[in-house]
């Protein structure tokens, strides 16, 4: 009747109250990078395709072959990043325009993944590297869900999986050295420095070369902005990168929930109020029935 | 909380019942299997759908579907409701044994559930960032204070008739449980309220992946009026379907004034959902007629439905029954589409669940429902009230 639409307008408008804040009210920092934050700089228009760093990656990782693409058990020829594979060199090539592309994690400023782990498994480390601690992890794979350009991978094949994804070669930087991939590549498409040197010899590149590249840096601004950067002579849609938001994922979502979880004060009100209400309303009930 | 409920009684084997446990032994062997090969060669599952349908039916369309505890339980408690009380224990029974469901089905699902402890324990490491943990824990929670809710039933029956130890056990508590219950009764409003929103939350994360008729901040606000829809919705469905498979005399009136505020609840979803997609300048989505429009206007179609019916000159109890099926299918088809259809990783991905994962999923429903029936039939959960005529 009336008063039970009335009741559910109510509850839902109290519910509205606790759970819900309009996202535009709500300003959460935009994230910048950590001042140690080092990253790698792609040139798509340098790159030739031999996947040294594909090979040099695995043998630093001890990562196995995979052999389920082509040559069928002869190569270890990987075809996108997977459980086997961190690192990966992509062709794309339509008509007369081609250009490679690797594939690693981008290990962004604010990363999707990190803000999806339960207990911390995937966490910002040192140099700002994503690192993955498999004490941590259930393997319930929202890392996967919610990364925008798919890095996280899980190891499908086994009974006790993993997650696995480029840590930044994290064991050779605590050694001094440079990431494997950037270590072997004959043509220095893919380099190893400090992010902010990166950025700078990035747009350097955009200058000096006009014509040459797209004007963009992607991952300057895109999704937040990501420690890996990428320069190419084709747009970056078609060399796999999907999304050019200047938003981080997790902006949306921690600005709604950090209005309503702050001090974890809305919970404790609610459940004081919840308690109150049917303090107050028991003997009634009762005497009602 | 005295209550005027009785067993239903009966055969318990029926030819129906021992369907159900067959189904039920198929899925627990699936189930061991799973963790003997894996879930590449278990499931359709893959990186670019890390999750299928045992996150997005069982857990999340399941516990939604569970939200009938925590519905009425906003009734009969908030609202000061007494005489739908009798709708109370059922309603508890559902919702305890779809989150257990729901909890077995996320064990099932998890990569290495041997580390699942850590997760309540290691409140060091907890994020606070991640929905994900908290509805976790929270479901976690509320699988216990829901048994608690339900405890009642079990021990009035055992204080009475039980073997010696459980006759004084319960004895013992029920005057206990009873003056807590307040307390575990404003739990078991709490904990949904904050876990079904952060379903919705969760799927935030999910960002430009997600398509952007289902991607909002509103998402929390629109799984928490949905999950409450649903909840109602599976009330009344539950209380016709006892009333005409066990002969029983439907509480008419208060069923029809519950899936009223079901329906209700259809509307003023699908009204803010509109709203919503008008003032961040993505309706538009909605006017192309592709994949992602149709399933929106299928959604909301569903969720107008149940008030159509109710329209009608005369509310029967088939009205009911099919409206409360309506929104139910609604709400699955919404949180369906928000995990799974809505979700899109990039070109070259596709998920159809193995026929194993359905049947695993398959198993547990039926294992829920072979439970809720033997419950009912042996413990005081329905209200006692007059055999139909017939």
């Amino acid at each position: 009747m009336n008063t039970d639409r009335r009741s559910f307008f109510k509850s839902i408008a109290a519910a509205a109250a606790v759970t819900a804040i309009p996202t535009a009210a709500i300003a959460r920092a935009k994230k910048t990078a950590p001042p140690d934050a080092v990253g790698l700089l792609y040139d798509a228009t340098l790159c030739i395709g031999c996947k040294a760093c594909v090979v040099a990656c695995k043998d630093a990782n001890n990562m196995p072959p995979d052999t389920s693409g082509y040559g069928r058990g002869l190569y270890d020829a990987p075809d996108s990043l997977n459980q086997y594979t961190k690192n990966v060199i992509q062709l794309y090539k339509d008509g007369g325009e081609t250009s490679y592309a690797k594939k690693q994690c981008m290990h962004c400023i604010d990363p999707a993944c990190v803000g999806a782990c339960m207990l911390g498994a995937l966490q910002k480390g040192k140099f700002g590297v994503v690192s993955y601690d498999v004490s941590k992890c259930v393997g319930c794979r929202y890392c996967e869900t919610v990364c925008p350009f798919n890095v996280p991978k899980f190891e499908w094949a086994k009974t006790a999986p993993k997650i696995v994804k480029c840590e930044l070669c994290k064991h050779r930087l605590a050694d001094g050295k440079e990431p494997a991939c950037t270590e072997v590549c004959p043509r220095k498409a893919v380099i190893f420095g400090r992010y902010t040197d990166l950025l700078d010899e990035a747009h350097r590149r955009l200058k000096a070369s006009p014509n040459k590249y797209v004007q963009k840096v992607y991952g300057e601004h895109e999704l937040g902005g990501t420690q890996v950067l990428y320069l190419s002579h084709v747009d970056f849609e078609k060399i796999g990168f999907r999304f050019q938001q200047p938003e981080s994922v997790p902006h949306l979502q921690q600005s709604v929930t950090h209005g309503v979880y702050k001090g974890f004060a809305g919970p404790v009100a609610l459940y004081a109020l919840l308690g109150a209400v049917v303090f107050r309303n028991r003997g009634k009930s009762e005497k009602e029935s | 909380m005295q209550t005027h409920a009785q067993p239903l009684g009966g055969a318990l084997f029926t030819r129906a019942y021992l369907f159900l446990l067959a189904l039920g032994a198929i899925g627990i062997a699936l189930m061991i299997w799973r963790f003997a090969v894996g879930l590449g060669a278990a499931t359709g599952l893959s990186d670019g759908y890390p999750l299928g349908i045992w996150i997005a039916l069982d857990v999340v369309t399941g516990t939604a579907l569970a939200c009938g505890g925590y519905a009425v339980a906003l009734v009969v408690y908030i609202f000061n409701k007494g005489h739908y009380h009798p709708l109370v224990r059922p309603a508890i029974l559902t919702s305890a044994l779809g989150y257990t469901i729901a909890g077995t089905s996320v064990a099932v699902d998890l990569g290495r559930p041997w580390n699942m402890w850590k997760i309540p324990l290691y409140f060091w490491n907890w994020n606070l960032n991640s929905s994900l943990l908290e509805v976790a824990l929270c479901i976690m929670a509320y699988v216990f204070v829901l048994w608690i809710e339900l405890s009642p039933a079990f021990m009035e029956k055992w204080s009475v008739d039980g073997p010696p130890r459980l006759k004084r056990i319960s004895q013992r508590l029920l005057p206990i449980l009873d003056k807590a219950l307040i307390w575990i009764i404003a739990l078991g409003m709490l904990l949904p309220t904050m876990h079904q929103s952060s379903l919705g939350s969760l799927m935030m994360l999910a960002g430009p992946k997600l398509h952007p008729l289902w991607l909002t901040g509103w998402l929390p606000l629109f799984f928490l009026v949905t999950c409450l829809a649903m909840g109602y919705a599976v009330v009344v469905f539950e209380s016709v379907f006892s009333a005409i498979v066990y002969g029983r005399k439907p509480e008419f009136a208060m069923l029809r004034n519950l899936q009223k505020i079901a329906a209700w609840g259809g509307l003023f979803f699908v009204i803010i959902r509109i709203i919503d997609l008008a003032f961040s300048g993505s309706l538009h989505y909605a006017t192309t007629l592709d994949l992602y429009g149709t399933m929106f206007w299928i959604e909301n179609v569903l969720w107008l439905l149940p008030l159509a019916m109710l329209a009608g000159p005369r509310a029967n109890l088939g009205t009911l029954f099919r409206g409360a099926m309506a929104v139910a299918l609604a709400g699955a088809v919404y949180r369906f589409d928000t995990y799974l259809v809505a979700f899109n990783p990039g070109p070259g991905w596709h998920y159809f669940p193995s026929v194993p994962e359905m049947f695993i999923s398959f198993g547990l429903i039926a294992i829920e429902l072979a439970i809720y029936v033997a419950v009912v039939k042996r413990f005081p959960i329905l209200a006692a009230v007059k055999e139909k005529s017939s």
